[in-house]
């Protein structure tokens, strides 16, 4: 096992597929001479030279569309666009044109491809910059979606993203760019549809995304130290596919279910998630799924309202308390 | 405002050119005249609903289509947009599987799962077939990436109208492309309309040829109503992209004969240019040229015409009769499956395995 920052298992894991596989290559704005936006293409462009590390101009959805094109040859570009904000720009080929090809054209040709993003509020970035999208891309058939939390699985994650033959949207957070956590050496891949449960509890199951999963874990451990309350979390790593087994066998074991995300709550991922715990496990809830979100509007730039704004510990813990029913809601 | 379309600019012959031989030259005038009978017959099978949402013709551009395929070689790739029925025909794509995506059958070129603005047939390099205008002009240069990138000498010829030149991704593309010396031949069919509007009122530059330079990629214009023309202009400019591997951008001067689909009373324009145009119709005027030469006979002109007339009808006949998808197969092929997380391609990845 080696320490490794959030940002340096990315890296570690673009270089070791660019050694792996010479039809890998990456795309995106700075990554190269600037060494990536938030560094985590750093020294990849002197390593293996400008054909296969390409800094581009700001063209998102063209440059988005050149990953499709080459994909279908049988290239695997990685694209990054430099934060999910600017993945507005490139949606007609994100949507119409790579999460639809194979099915529109009959099984005939995949996109083997992967656009990588950072997400996040909490840099006082304002409204237009600290989006978080995972229950939109989550929404289109096609797709492939990862939200790693940890370095390793940031690491494991990618390299299954960057071989799989379909495209992947693979959510960074900017936030986690700077975590250390524990990678393993040598070959270390994350399957896809494989949630990792990040501690085990009986008292109630709390679902995190993203950064969301990080600040769970945190919660729960509050949640013990101060309430004696036993939380299980669990990360789903992946929302396309979702692993829906993991997270009903603990609501069977827990009764009880609460899910935090940083984006918007009207259709978001734990919309999804609670109507699913409540289709198929309903006999299991002693009580109605509870959901943490970010706060339904655009993101202010003032930084006592941002912070208002999204999910931390404290709003997890309250959350779990209500959801067992400790706190009655509101 | 349609008479101010009615002129069309001068055409800047690169040469007057020498016809091909009479076997090339019956090859043109065949698959130009199968076309054409091909789409007229599409027309009256959506009058009919057996065919369904949208039907683009591109009657009246067959020289345009064509002039612009046969300058390709069999590795070369072909991008179209919605209006494409023509380039999967002139790739070689059967006028059976052509015609049963037309249908929604199980037998169609895209499995019935595209329709006529998605046709597809990645066995002949035809590679769609795309329903966002200006959507198809990255992913063409794309295709110019991978060859660049690998290193080999193919080319790529991506199709779209005049009305695609104001999308974002025509300007995004042309610097790219410029900028990475990509090997791909954009082709803008000028049919002078993108859907209803003029181009006097949709484009502030009338002359498309000037609207890639400023972003470095040099223009070019033929006559898209003259295939040999056309066949010229088109082979110099994928030989430039071919052996210099940079963007050539080609301006096909031609027009469409019915509307911008079948749902369309066409008050944007006078049925007197419309006339005007038809006097230059791209498959009679060749077929006079060809036998005026002396290269092909009137009995050999109507003998074309007839052997067409029955590939569309046996086209029409093989769509009715073929199979609706099963039910059970709604499903299919959203998602590659088997060869994720191990580094192989998918066995149902023929383009990657081919060039893999």
């Amino acid at each position: 096992m080696s320490e490794l920052r959030y940002r340096e298992a990315l890296g570690r894991g673009l270089r070791e597929e660019l050694l792996r596989d010479d039809s890998v290559f990456l795309m995106g704005q700075d990554i190269g001479i600037f060494d990536g936006a938030f560094k985590v293409t750093e020294g990849l462009l002197d390593e293996f030279g400008e054909r296969r590390v390409r800094d581009t101009p700001i063209s998102e959805n063209s440059i988005v569309g050149l990953g499709v094109g080459s994909a279908m040859l049988g290239l695997r570009p990685v694209v990054e666009l430099m934060t999910i904000n600017f993945s507005l720009l490139a949606m007609d080929q994100i949507v119409n044109h790579a999460a639809h090809i194979r099915y529109m054209f009959g099984g005939a040709v995949s996109v083997p491809m992967v656009i990588r993003m950072p997400q996040g509020a909490g840099n006082q970035l304002g409204p237009t910059h600290s989006h978080c999208f995972e229950a939109i891309y989550q929404h289109i058939p096609g797709l492939l979606v990862a939200t790693p939390s940890t370095p390793a699985d940031a690491l494991g994650l990618l390299k299954s993203a960057i071989r799989d033959d379909n495209p992947v949207i693979f959510i960074e957070h900017e936030s986690l760019y700077s975590k250390r956590g524990e990678v393993p050496d040598g070959e270390h891949i994350v399957p896809f549809g494989k949630a990792a449960i990040r501690r085990e509890g009986d008292d109630l199951t709390i679902v995190g995304i993203s950064r969301m999963a990080v600040v769970a874990e945190q919660a729960a451990e509050r949640l013990a130290a101060e309430h004696g309350i036993s939380a299980e979390v669990i990360d789903p790593r992946t929302l396309r596919p979702l692993d829906m087994e993991t997270i009903l066998a603990s609501v069977a074991k827990t009764n009880r279910c609460l899910v935090v995300e940083e984006g918007w709550p009207h259709g978001g991922v734990g919309s999804n998630i609670a109507a699913l715990v409540q289709e198929h496990g309903f006999d299991d809830l002693d009580g109605p799924v509870l959901r943490v979100t970010g706060a339904d509007l655009p993101m202010p730039y003032s930084r006592p309202l941002e912070q208002l704004a999204f999910p931390h510990e404290q709003q997890v813990v309250d959350g779990a308390l209500r959801t067992i029913g400790r706190v009655t809601a509101g | 405002m349609a008479d101010k379309a009615s002129d069309p600019p001068p055409i800047q012959r690169v040469s007057e050119g020498q016809l091909p031989d009479p076997e090339t030259a019956r090859e043109w005038l065949s698959t130009m005249t199968l076309i054409r009978r091909f789409e007229e017959r599409a027309g009256e099978m959506y009058t009919r609903a057996k065919i369904g949402g949208f039907l683009h013709l591109a009657i009246g551009e067959e020289a345009a289509v064509l002039g612009g395929a046969r300058a390709l070689s069999d590795r070369d790739w072909l991008i179209s947009t919605y209006r494409s029925h023509g380039h999967a025909i002139a790739r070689g794509t059967s006028p059976d599987a052509v015609m049963a995506e037309l249908f929604g059958r199980a037998t169609g070129c895209s499995g019935g799962r595209g329709g006529s603005m998605h046709l597809f047939d990645l066995q002949r390099r035809f590679m769609g077939g795309w329903g966002i205008v200006g959507g198809n002009i990255p992913i063409g240069a794309g295709f110019g990436l991978a060859s660049s990138y690998r290193g080999n000498d193919e080319v790529t010829l991506c199709v779209f109208g005049d009305g695609a030149t104001n999308q974002g991704t025509f300007a995004e593309t042309m610097n790219l492309s410029a900028l990475w010396r990509l090997p791909v031949v954009f082709l803008v069919t000028n049919n002078r309309y993108g859907m209803g509007t003029a181009i006097e009122r949709h484009s502030a530059v009338t002359d498309l040829t000037r609207k890639g330079e400023g972003f470095g990629v040099e223009g070019m214009r033929c006559d898209g109503m003259d295939v040999l023309n056309t066949f010229e202009t088109v082979s110099e400019a994928v030989a430039i992209a071919r052996s210099e591997q940079r963007p050539i951008l080609v301006e096909a001067m031609t027009y469409r004969f019915r509307g911008h689909s079948i749902a369309d009373p066409q008050r944007y324009r006078t049925a007197e240019q419309v006339a005007e145009w038809k006097e230059r119709d791209p498959i009679d005027s060749f077929a006079t040229r060809l036998i005026e030469k002396g290269l092909l006979d009137q009995a050999a002109v109507e003998q074309i015409d007839a052997t067409a007339l029955a590939a569309a009808e046996a086209a029409v006949s093989f769509a009715d009769s073929s199979p609706e998808p099963e039910p059970d197969s709604l499903y299919d092929n959203i998602y590659a499956l088997g060869g994720e997380v191990n580094g192989q391609l998918s066995s149902n990845s023929p383009a990657a395995k081919e060039n893999g």
